[in-house]
Order: C-alpha cells, then sequence, then structure tokens
C-alpha cells in the first residue's frame, strides 16, 4: 500500500512538471510578451531593455531550467503587468471561484444524484422521460447561452438578482445556477444508467430472492454498487473546482481564475498563466488521487489489487 | 400423493417488448410434495426458470404473470410485496447459475449471511455470528471465522455457490429451487455441490426442485422430473420413468442424445432443427416442427398433458407405446 501512495505520488508530480513544461514552451513559442505589454510602436530600448528585465533574451532552455529552479522554491516568477509574485495573484483568486463551484458542486450533486437515482428506479415512466429530457437540455446548452438567459430572465425582466459583478452573496447566485445546472443533468444521467446497470445485476436478484424488501434492495445492495462508477464523475468534477468556471466567470464579471486566466493570456503575462495552470494541475492531480482512494474505500475489488501492487 | 406444498396451475408468463407480447411459459401445472425431489430439465429459453421467478415475483415488471402459483393455501400470483417477501428464503429460497455474479461484490460474506439470518431468524450481533458459523460449516465451508470477512471475488464459485446455499439454508425454507446450480462450476465442484444438496435434503426434508439443461445431473439428484420446451411441460415422470420409459418424442430425443457407459457403442443422436424463438411457438404442438411423427393436427392443436401412465403424464397427440421410441419409427410423413 505505501509503495503503492509513493508511486501515484510520483507520477503525480510527474504530471504537474509536464504541464509546467508544456505551458513554458507554448507560451514562449506562441508570441513575444515584450511587443505586447510595451505596445508594438515602443521605442526598441525600451524593448530591450523589457526583455533584459524579463531574462526574455536568453535561451529559452536557460529560461526554462531558472523557471523550474525557482519553482521548487516556491517561487513561480512575478507578475509582467504589476510586478507582484504570480503566485499570490492566483491565490488570492482562489476563494472568489471556490465560492461559486463549490455551491454548484453541491447542487450537482444533490440534485442529480436523487434525480439519476430516481428516474432509474422509475425507467420509462414519465417522471423518467422528463428527468431525462431536462437533463439533455442541460448538458446540450453552453453554459454562456444559460448564463445569459438566466440573465434575461432573472436580472432584466424580473430584476430580482444582479447580472454581473460580486459586490454581494446575491451576485453568486446566477454562477451558480449556471454551473450546477449542466453538472446535475450529467451528474443525473450517469447515476440513472450505473442505477440500471447495477439493478440488472444478479445479486440484485437473488437480495430480493433472498427476502429483502425493495427498499432495504435499494439502498443497501443496489446503491453502494452504482456509487462506484458515480465517484468518477464526481472527482472529475472536484478536479474543475478550480478551473471550471472560465466562461462563467467571464459572463458575470466574477473575479475569479477564471477571468484572471482570460485577461493573462490576454496580456501575454507569462509567469501568471503559467502559475494558473500549475495550480489547476496540481489540484487535478489531487483531485484524481483521492478519486483513486475512494475507490479503494467503495470497491473491495480495487482495495485487492492496490494492496497487490 | 401427498397434500402438495407447492402447487403450480395453469401458469403463464408474457414477456412485453415494443408493445408486442411474447409467450415463456404456458400453462404450467406442477405439484411439489414436502420434502421432494423434483428436477425441471429443458433447453435455455424452455421457460423452466422463469416459471419459478415468476412464483416468486422475481419478474421484472414489462412481464404479465397468469395462473396461480400455491404454497400451502396461499396464492403468491399477485401478492402484495408484503406477502412475497415473507415467502422468499423464508419458505422458498433460491439460488442461482453464477454463484460469483449473485453475490454483492461490496458486501462481505459474513454481512450477505447476517443479513438472511436477521430477516428471517432475528438474530443479531453474537447469535447471528455463531449462526453464521453453523451454516458454513453445515455447507462444508473449512475455516469458516476467516471467509465471513472476505468479499465473494476472493472465493473461488464453488466456495460461493457453498455461500449461497448456506444464505438460501439461513431461512430454513420449506423448499429450495437451484436454477442451474453447477452449470458455471468445475465437473468435480459441481458433483461436490449436487452432494451437498442432497446431503442439507436428507438432514432437514426440504423440497427440492433442480432446474437444469443436463438430464445427466437431474437423473442422480431426483425423485421426479419434469420436462419443458417452448414455455410447456411435456412430459413429467417419476426418475426412473422417464428415464426408462420416456413418452413424448422431445424426451426421447434428449435420452438419445445421451451417451451410455455400458452396452454397445452407438451414434449420438442429436434433434434436429431448433427450439422455436419465444413468441414464435408455432399454433399446435411446439415440437412439431422438430418431431420425427408430427402429423397434421400437431401443427394446428396443441395437445393435451395426458396420463399415460403412474405418476406419468406426457402432452402429445400421438399414444407411443412403453418401449417405442419415436426416434426409430418409420418416418409417417415420408
Amino acid at each position: 500500500m505505501l509503495l503503492f501512495t509513493a508511486s501515484r505520488a510520483l507520477r503525480a508530480a510527474l504530471t504537474i512538471l509536464f504541464v509546467m513544461t508544456f505551458a513554458f514552451v507554448v507560451l514562449r513559442l506562441s508570441g513575444d510578451p515584450a511587443l505586447l505589454i510595451m505596445s508594438v510602436d515602443a521605442p526598441p530600448e525600451a524593448i530591450k531593455a523589457f526583455r533584459e528585465a524579463w531574462g526574455l533574451e536568453r535561451p529559452i532552455w536557460e529560461q526554462y531550467l531558472s523557471y523550474i529552479g525557482h519553482a521548487f522554491t516556491g517561487d513561480f516568477g512575478k507578475s509582467m503587468r504589476d510586478g507582484r509574485p504570480a503566485i499570490d495573484l492566483v491565490m488570492e483568486r482562489v476563494p472568489a471561484t471556490l465560492a461559486i463551484t463549490l455551491p454548484a458542486l453541491a447542487l450537482k450533486v444533490g440534485l442529480g444524484i436523487p434525480a439519476g437515482v430516481y428516474a432509474a428506479l422509475h425507467r420509462n415512466s414519465f417522471a423518467d422521460r422528463m428527468t431525462m429530457a431536462v437533463s439533455v437540455a442541460g448538458f446540450t446548452m453552453p453554459s454562456f447561452v444559460l448564463a445569459l438567459l438566466l440573465v434575461l430572465l432573472f436580472s432584466v425582466n424580473l430584476g430580482w438578482l444582479p447580472a454581473s459583478g460580486a459586490d454581494s452573496p446575491t451576485y453568486a447566485i446566477l454562477p451558480i445556477i449556471t454551473l450546477g445546472a449542466s453538472g446535475a443533468a450529467i451528474m443525473a444521467r450517469f447515476t440513472r444508467s450505473a442505477m440500471l446497470e447495477v439493478l440488472g445485476q444478479p445479486y440484485i436478484r437473488a437480495a430480493s430472492a433472498k427476502g429483502v424488501e425493495w427498499r432495504r434492495v435499494i439502498s443497501h445492495h443496489a446503491l453502494p454498487n452504482a456509487a462506484i462508477p458515480t465517484v468518477t464523475i464526481i472527482g472529475f468534477m472536484i478536479g474543475s473546482l478550480v478551473a471550471g468556471a472560465v466562461v462563467v466567470e467571464s459572463v458575470f464579471a466574477w473575479p475569479g481564475i477564471g477571468r484572471l486566466l482570460v485577461s493573462a493570456v490576454a496580456n501575454r503575462d507569462l509567469a501568471v498563466v503559467q502559475a494558473i495552470l500549475m495550480v489547476i494541475a496540481t489540484w487535478m492531480v489531487l483531485a484524481n488521487f483521492t478519486v483513486d482512494m475512494a475507490y479503494g474505500w467503495l470497491d473491495p475489488r480495487v482495495r485487492g489489487t492496490a494492496a497487490a501492487h | 400423493m401427498t397434500a402438495p406444498l407447492v402447487e403450480v396451475t395453469g401458469l403463464t408468463v408474457d414477456f412485453e417488448r415494443d408493445g408486442r407480447s411474447s409467450r415463456a411459459v404456458d400453462g404450467v401445472d406442477l405439484a411439489i410434495a414436502p420434502g421432494e425431489a423434483l428436477g425441471i430439465v429443458g433447453e435455455s429459453g424452455s421457460g423452466k426458470s422463469v416459471t419459478w421467478l415468476a412464483a416468486l415475483g422475481l419478474l421484472p415488471a414489462r412481464a404479465r404473470v397468469g395462473g396461480s402459483v400455491r404454497i400451502d393455501k396461499q396464492q403468491l400470483i399477485g401478492a402484495a410485496p408484503k406477502v412475497l417477501e415473507g415467502v422468499r428464503g423464508k419458505r422458498i429460497a433460491m439460488i442461482f447459475q453464477d454463484p460469483s455474479s449473485c453475490l454483492n461484490p461490496v458486501h462481505r460474506i459474513g454481512w450477505q449471511l447476517v443479513e438472511a439470518l436477521k430477516l428471517h431468524r432475528g438474530l443479531d450481533g453474537a447469535a447471528a455470528e455463531a449462526a453464521t458459523l453453523r451454516l458454513l460449516d453445515q455447507v462444508g465451508i473449512a475455516d469458516a471465522r476467516r471467509r465471513l470477512g472476505d468479499f465473494p471475488h476472493q472465493l473461488s464459485g464453488g466456495l460461493n455457490q457453498r455461500v449461497m446455499i448456506a444464505m438460501a439454508l439461513a431461512g430454513e425454507p420449506d423448499l429450495l429451487i437451484a436454477d442451474e446450480p453447477t452449470t458455471a462450476l468445475d465437473a468435480t465442484i459441481q458433483a461436490q455441490i449436487l452432494a451437498l444438496l442432497a446431503s442439507i435434503r436428507r438432514d432437514t426434508g426440504m423440497a427440492l426442485v433442480l432446474i437444469s439443461h443436463d438430464l445427466g445431473v437431474v437423473a442422480e439428484n431426483v425423485n421426479r422430473v419434469a420436462v419443458m420446451y417452448a414455455g410447456r411441460l411435456v412430459e413429467e415422470a417419476m426418475g426412473q420413468d422417464l428415464f426408462g420409459a420416456a413418452r413424448h418424442p422431445y424426451t426421447q430425443g434428449l435420452l438419445a442424445a445421451l451417451p451410455t457407459l455400458t452396452g454397445p457403442r452407438r451414434r449420438l443422436a442429436a434433434i434436429p432443427g431448433t427450439v422455436p424463438e419465444p413468441g414464435k411457438a408455432p399454433p399446435g404442438c411446439a415440437f412439431a416442427p422438430r418431431c420425427p411423427l408430427a402429423e397434421p393436427r400437431c401443427q394446428s392443436e396443441p395437445p393435451p398433458v395426458r396420463h399415460v401412465g403412474l405418476m406419468h403424464r406426457a402432452a402429445c397427440h400421438l399414444q407411443i407405446d412403453v418401449g417405442v421410441s419415436a426416434w426409430n419409427l418409420p418416418r409417417a410423413a415420408e
């Protein structure tokens, strides 16, 4: 088990390193930040001075080694815009993002799982068809479309909720609903099919044949098994807690990581983009790791193989 | 025959799919006496399992079940869920073909056994554990205490079937339905499981319905045999009568397909053709298209089940004499 955890940790570290390298190389190949930040008609001396100040004139491998070396000490460079440490800029946006993505996650799980279970238990009923129709609408609609529809309804027509900004908790409501709705739809579909798959298994019939009452067959025999594939989706959603709100944050002018990413990319603020990607990658890797651990806890068959590793 | 423990009368099962319905069980009559062992033989799709799943209300909602199944005086067809839950496991227990997938993969063996004991005997805690160990001992599982903490995937198929049997015994049922209990197991394990079922029956006096597609499995383990074909009962007799003096061409065909250990070597005969698909059985005798003796009325009129001897029934228009095989007679059609 210790070996298993250690190998997972090593793989996690390699994944993060790979993301950092990739981001570094691509950002440097895709244009010169000096021209953008200084503007094209800045005097050549100024541009040269800017490049020297940020080490942009050095060979790329040298820049890379220095970046990785500093990263190990927790220094991810400074923002080219305002000179503050990039990682600080990123971390101070995290709470804002989590303030909408965490409630959205609760909405996805809290609404999606019961809806999916209900639909599976009442397969082909009117309620099942309605749930699935709503869910198709929910996850085929792009989030910016849903966001605009919600704004139209609740802000423009009804005037109940603010359309953009982040001045009070009410500003979070529409972003949360936008994020939660599509996730709940995905969750409902996935839970439904996981549940249907489990309900068709011989052990469900065997449990009934044993005399177990149907409610208990569902709660003690079906749900624990259906939870296993469902955890994959939840893990994926946890993974996107940090980075999953780029579009929604932009639409609602919500000051989270997503909006920072958009502006940093537009401004070619290399250090900030790199820091954001690093944070996202780390979070994803941690989420995956947690899911793997959860599998072991939920599914004794996986536990066996994990121990054997 | 003493008063039957379980009596099946005119049982029908129709499966509805896409607005069309197909008949899987077509008017089956069967009776099982207390403590008796009845074998039910038939190819897959002959309705032998569906008959018993229907009796216990274990079929999916799209199945329409008609007729009657009584245990003592209790009607099971159309009974309330509460009634059925009281019968399942407690009066009629059932074990299935693939034991490893019939045990819940996320629960320990001990947990699953205790669940049954709690349900049927109200046992809990230490009493339940003691009873669990006794059950595992009864089904011949060595090192029972350690097995309680195992998950089904850690045990072999044979062990899992023993666990299933132990679980079925938890309710001290009057009747155990064993639906192809050895089909998924190795031949040696198969013999052990069948011997175990026989010894449990001796010890507890419970009745047994052994469902199998294998005449050999059935022959050694039951008193009476019922043969099913395409959802209907075609022949029913005491074991020795069926194997010695089968009267239905289908049963005779099945027997001719079995090799014998003694006597001269002979070619094993196969029955030509295939079983009709569910819902596509001919209007008359379902076996008529494959029967060497089929006559015009066989195609149009379903044959009634008739007594052809002492406790021997067969559903055939032609009264084939004892000792005559349909497969050796000159072809009627030719």
